[in-house]
């Protein structure tokens, strides 16, 4: 066991800062006031190569691994939740299941522009009906000749509009249920297939969600993803990894509200005294600290496991979980400690709290991690 | 064609500097960074290689540690590390400095199409002597405070900035170049430049790789090829409490004020 970071690691943790505070944390307010997309710092990204971090060489991503990205994904959440969500679910959820379920073919042909960052991915498994039974599909696939015809939609789409490529789920066996799904990779210029309107958020709000329409949308057959009816293992696998991305994310706000908490207490005084001079303020950082330390270990193991091809399921759900967990409870405490201004929109800390919220409801909720930890504790 | 480039890793003084008791710069309490000037050359460098696909080589004298910093700056793309680092380059002035680098970077080899940059100056020592000593001792025509570097075929114009205007200068490789930060915005590291960072060449020069070039001798280098020696170093007084000036109008206030400013040497 060595809980030291080797010397690339130390060196991407100062790169990724260095990114975030000059580039990242000075639209982090204004995208969130405007929903904007920030398109800008996507191409500044891809530029350094967070667009793909994890990937081979060959394939254009940039040869690192799964702690390498958890990492970025942290350090870009410290400063602006919707940033991180954009790289984690651009990487996780559309190049990862193409990378690891796709063929020679298929890889070649769409990881090399995601990688770049001159496509965006994104990846449609929720519809309406199907939240956290994601077995409960109703888009379907159906094969006529040389390609697939899908029907349905599809809901809370993260980077839905801004989106180049996609991986879609689908029914193309109603009969066999969660063994009739079956994956796509999906255009958005393919007939038939639109984007609907941003969805108006409580947090990350500069990040794009909107809905997937497919009206007989043609889908040429060589773009399968794996093989029919493989499709809900694809995306419970491609969850899997999602959930590191997410626990990154919130361990990254938890983290950050933490840093705003801690210069604003020592600034900030009260009764004559700086507010960290107090107990109370003490002992509450103590707590938040202790929590994200702890959130962080959990989440960087499962990357770890994930790099060394492990059995990382219940490790990406514990973290998730917990980093989740921690995130809401730390954020809330850091508005606590700024009083009346932490609840104002001139500090980020009631920001960090808004976002800390998602992330323990998207890529599967706490209560869907809670299931999937107790399963593998062979509770049933 | 191939750039040298000379760097330094300094304490981060952009916030507190702290000085030991002894009145030495307490250097363990502040972050070392790699001097700003320094990462305006290597972009300036950086740029030239991505037109011409030339060589970077950057070049530093310090403690090991300091390799740290080449490694990041080959995570920004340069080609080749060297380090120069030995107990008796110690204590170095900027005679002896630029002495040692000079004999470094003429091992390394000046050839015909190439360049030597260097950042205009260090913020610890904040002497700006020591890329103009390297370029009389290597006998390299020097052109400082470049602002904007062009090149075409063997010619390198410049624009050099002054204090109230700046002047375009034509120089022919090799030749001795030193950098402002109104010449670019440094890249970030890459994420493959980082994992490539460490397979990439460092080799470290020390006393006995560089004891037989005329330069280095006894005499030439460290604390006692130093001409120049501190003898003492202090934190300046810090200000006292504000002084308001509200007695009589504003007439004699404002000559108050013009006395004790004058008198200060602030106008």
């Amino acid at each position: 066991m060595d809980f030291h970071l080797s010397n690339e690691q130390l060196m991407l943790r100062k790169m990724y800062r260095e990114f975030a505070e000059n580039e990242v944390k000075p639209l982090a307010e204004e995208i969130d006031e405007e929903e904007r997309f920030p398109m800008e710092t996507v191409e500044k990204m891809a530029k350094l190569g967070m667009m793909g971090i994890y990937f081979p060489k060959e394939y254009g991503g940039a040869g690192g691994d799964v702690l390498a990205y958890a990492m970025c994904v942290e350090e870009l959440a410290k400063v602006c939740g919707t940033t991180a969500v954009i790289v984690s679910a651009h990487t996780s959820l559309c190049c990862a299941p193409i990378f690891e379920h796709g063929t020679e073919e298929q890889k070649m042909k769409y990881l090399p522009d995601l990688c770049s960052g001159k496509k965006i991915g994104a990846f449609g498994l929720t519809e309406p009906g199907a939240g956290t039974d994601a077995s409960g599909q109703q888009t379907t696939a159906v094969l006529e000749g040389d390609h697939y015809v899908l029907n349905g939609s599809k809901c809370f789409i993260t980077n839905g509009n801004v989106a180049d490529t996609f991986v879609v789920f689908a029914m193309t066996d109603k009969k066999a249920g969660n063994h009739g799904i079956s994956a796509f990779i999906v255009e958005r210029d393919f007939p038939g297939f639109t984007q609907g309107k941003h969805e108006k958020k409580m947090g990350i709000r500069g990040s794009s969600t909107c809905d997937l329409i497919f009206e007989d949308c043609i889908v040429p057959k060589e773009n399968l993803l794996g093989k029919e009816g493989k499709g809900f293992k694809i995306a419970m696998q491609t969850l899997d990894g999602g959930r590191i991305g997410i626990a990154s994310q919130a361990l990254g706000l938890g983290e950050g509200a933490i840093d705003e908490a801690i210069k604003y207490t020592k600034e900030r005084v009260q009764f004559g005294k700086r507010l960290s001079q107090f107990q109370n303020t003490q002992f509450q950082l103590a707590d938040m600290h202790c929590r994200m330390q702890a959130a962080q270990y959990l989440v960087y193991a499962a990357a770890c496991k994930k790099q060394l091809h492990e059995d990382y399921s219940m490790d990406a759900a514990m973290a998730k979980l917990f980093a989740a967990e921690a995130a809401s409870d730390v954020t809330r405490r850091a508005v606590q400690l700024f009083g009346g201004y932490g609840y104002t929109r001139e500090y980020p800390v009631e920001r960090m709290m808004r976002d800390a919220k998602i992330t323990e409801i998207y890529e599967g909720t706490s209560e869907v991690q809670r299931m999937v930890i107790s399963s593998h504790l062979g509770v049933k | 064609m191939k750039i040298i480039v000379s760097v330094k890793q300094v304490p981060d003084t952009s916030g507190k500097v702290a000085v030991n008791p002894d009145g030495t710069l307490d250097r363990a309490s502040m972050q070392a960074i790699i001097n700003p000037d320094d990462l305006n050359a290597v972009e300036a460098a950086l740029k030239l290689k991505d037109e011409t696909g030339c060589k970077v080589i950057v070049v530093t004298m310090g403690p090991p540690p300091a390799a740290g910093m080449l490694r990041e700056l080959m995570a920004r793309g340069a080609d080749e590390g060297i380090l120069v680092s030995a107990r008796e380059f110690g204590g170095s002035d900027t005679y002896a400095t630029s002495q040692i680098l000079a004999a470094a970077i003429s091992r390394i080899g000046v050839e015909k199409d190439d360049i030597v940059m260097c950042g205009r100056q260090a913020i610890d020592g904040d002497t700006a002597q020591v890329g103009p000593q390297i370029a009389e001792k290597l006998h390299l025509p020097q052109v400082t405070y470049a602002a904007e570097i062009q090149k075409t075929g063997d010619t390198i114009t410049v624009k050099r900035m002054l204090e109230d205007g700046y002047m375009t200068i034509k120089v022919k490789t090799p030749c001795l170049l030193t950098c402002i930060k109104e010449l670019n915005a440094p890249r970030y590291m890459s994420v493959g430049g980082i994992f490539e960072a460490y397979s990439k060449p460092l080799q470290t020069f020390d006393y006995e790789t560089l004891k037989d070039d005329a330069l280095i001798d006894p005499t030439t280098i460290g604390l006692k090829g130093s001409p120049t020696n501190i003898l003492t170093s202090f934190t300046p007084p810090q200000k006292g409490a504000g002084l308001m000036l509200n007695e009589g109008d504003d007439k004699a206030n404002c000559e108050k004020l013009a006395g004790i400013l004058a008198k200060k040497h602030i106008i």
